[in-house]
């Protein structure tokens, strides 16, 4: 119940609790926001100002509610999806590919031998494509189920399915 | 509820991705709180999901102290310190105008329930001054009606003077033959003391024989002192003596008050 603990002390605008939570969900954050705006200044900025937002809002998180986690990320794709939609990001015509997340990790050169990320690469190379698009879909995107099964031509069920199998296998990778 | 069943059916996953209701939300935190393995279910799925993400992200490490500057009140009052002012203004012009609606109602009322005494005051008052016009009014017709007996030529005057028993005192008798009635105008007399109340005698002189008129019982309480008895009699003279409550049948010559004879005699 750590984690219980650091968010309640979050709500109370506890700022070390902030900071430790801070760090635990940075790199989650930006690369969820990473994968929608494709642009590293861009991201490194909305990163921060999901952050900020999620301090000053902190009463609004109710833990009965859902997760932290999900609450948070949900700030930071809502936040990402609005800089897209803007007029200024628009006019730099960012050159928005229908790339997954997979194709960033595919691209990230292999410097980096940690080995969550050799975790994660194992993952990737052995991973259905139809679990890449759940994921992508359900967990980077924020679509809904059945939002998910309408571009996945999909029924519902199986996208609950599949969503359990795929997390499984990631959990085999990574954790 | 099998636990297991449970927590392979998926749910777990999408309660992570949020697509849960609120509902079922407030489900899976229940069922977190009471099986552990709910719990540990989530927070493997949700550690695995942030390793994912994380491995998206640019490789930046982006420290805390960076945004550690945007979240104390200095920077919380810079950033709302366009609105604030304004914010403040429309608060306190609010709060002042509501203050004063309030007073103004406080006021008004005041000033309604303070009219509503007065309009009850000149009430009381008019009520009053217009029983002391009746009063007045009845008043005045009996001293017109006083006037009147007293200027009838019919009407023979007779001035009782006073006595021994009390040389100040005087009276003064108004005798209409034709109704057989005298008014006696008793202001000259003194009050009575306790238990002694005035009888009024009708005398004739040879043999002189005292006939009582009766007695005035409600001297003290008549406002004019004016009295009005019946008297049948040949009188030659009027008297009037004090005594003992409810009347004598011979007169107390000792406390003859006053006499008085007719003129012709």
């Amino acid at each position: 119940m750590q984690l219980e603990l650091l968010v309640s002390k979050f709500k109370q605008k506890d700022e070390k609790a902030f900071e430790k939570l801070y760090n635990m969900y940075k790199d989650s954050m930006h690369g969820v926001i990473y994968n929608i705006v494709r642009d590293n200044d861009i991201a490194e900025e909305i990163m921060q100002d999901v952050f900020i937002k999620a301090w000053h809002k902190s009463d609004s998180y109710d833990a009965t509610k859902g997760r932290f986690f999900t609450w948070l990320i949900n700030i930071a794709r809502n936040a990402a999806i609005d800089k897209t939609r803007s007029k200024a990001y628009k006019n730099a015509s960012k050159n928005l590919n229908s790339d997954f997340f997979v194709d960033i990790i595919e691209s990230q050169d292999n410097l980096d031998n940690s080995t969550d990320a050799i975790g994660i690469k194992k993952f990737v190379d052995k991973l259905a494509k139809k679990c890449i698009q759940v994921i992508e879909l359900l967990y980077f995107k924020g679509f809904t189920q059945k939002e998910a099964s309408e571009a996945l031509d999909m029924p519902i069920g199986t996208i609950k399915t599949r969503n359990r199998n795929c997390i499984k296998e990631l959990r085999e990778s990574v954790l | 509820m099998n636990i297991n069943d449970y927590i392979n059916s998926g749910i777990l996953e999408l309660y992570v991705a949020g697509q849960l209701s609120e509902k079922e939300s407030k489900e899976v935190y229940d069922l977190m709180l009471k099986h552990p393995e709910v719990l540990k279910e989530v927070l493997e799925i949700e550690a695995a999901l942030v390793k994912l993400t994380a491995s998206v992200a640019p490789k930046k490490d982006i420290d805390f102290n960076t945004i550690k500057g945007r979240l104390n009140t200095n920077s919380e009052t810079k950033v709302i310190s366009l609105n604030r002012p304004k914010t403040k203004w429309f608060n306190y012009t609010g709060w002042a105008a509501a203050v004063v609606l309030a007073g103004g109602l406080i006021w008004t009322i005041n000033q309604k329930s303070n009219l509503e005494d007065q309009i009850q005051i000149v009430n009381t008052e008019k009520d009053f001054l217009e029983i002391q016009m009746e009063t007045s009014k009845t008043d005045l017709a009996e001293t017109k009606n006083l006037l009147n007996i007293i200027r009838d030529k019919s009407i023979i005057n007779i001035p009782l003077e006073g006595q021994a028993a009390a040389p100040g005192a005087y009276a003064n008798v108004y005798w209409d033959k034709n109704d057989d009635t005298v008014y006696l105008d008793l202001q000259g007399l003194p009050e009575p003391p306790e238990g002694k109340v005035y009888q009024v005698w009708s005398l004739t002189l040879n043999p002189l024989t005292p006939t009582s008129l009766g007695t005035i019982d409600d001297f003290i309480q008549d406002d004019n002192k004016i009295f009005k008895l019946k008297n049948a009699n040949q009188s030659q003279a009027f008297g009037i003596t004090l005594e003992p409550a409810g009347g004598s049948k011979s007169p107390t010559l000792e406390q003859l008050y006053t006499l008085g004879a007719l003129a012709s005699i």
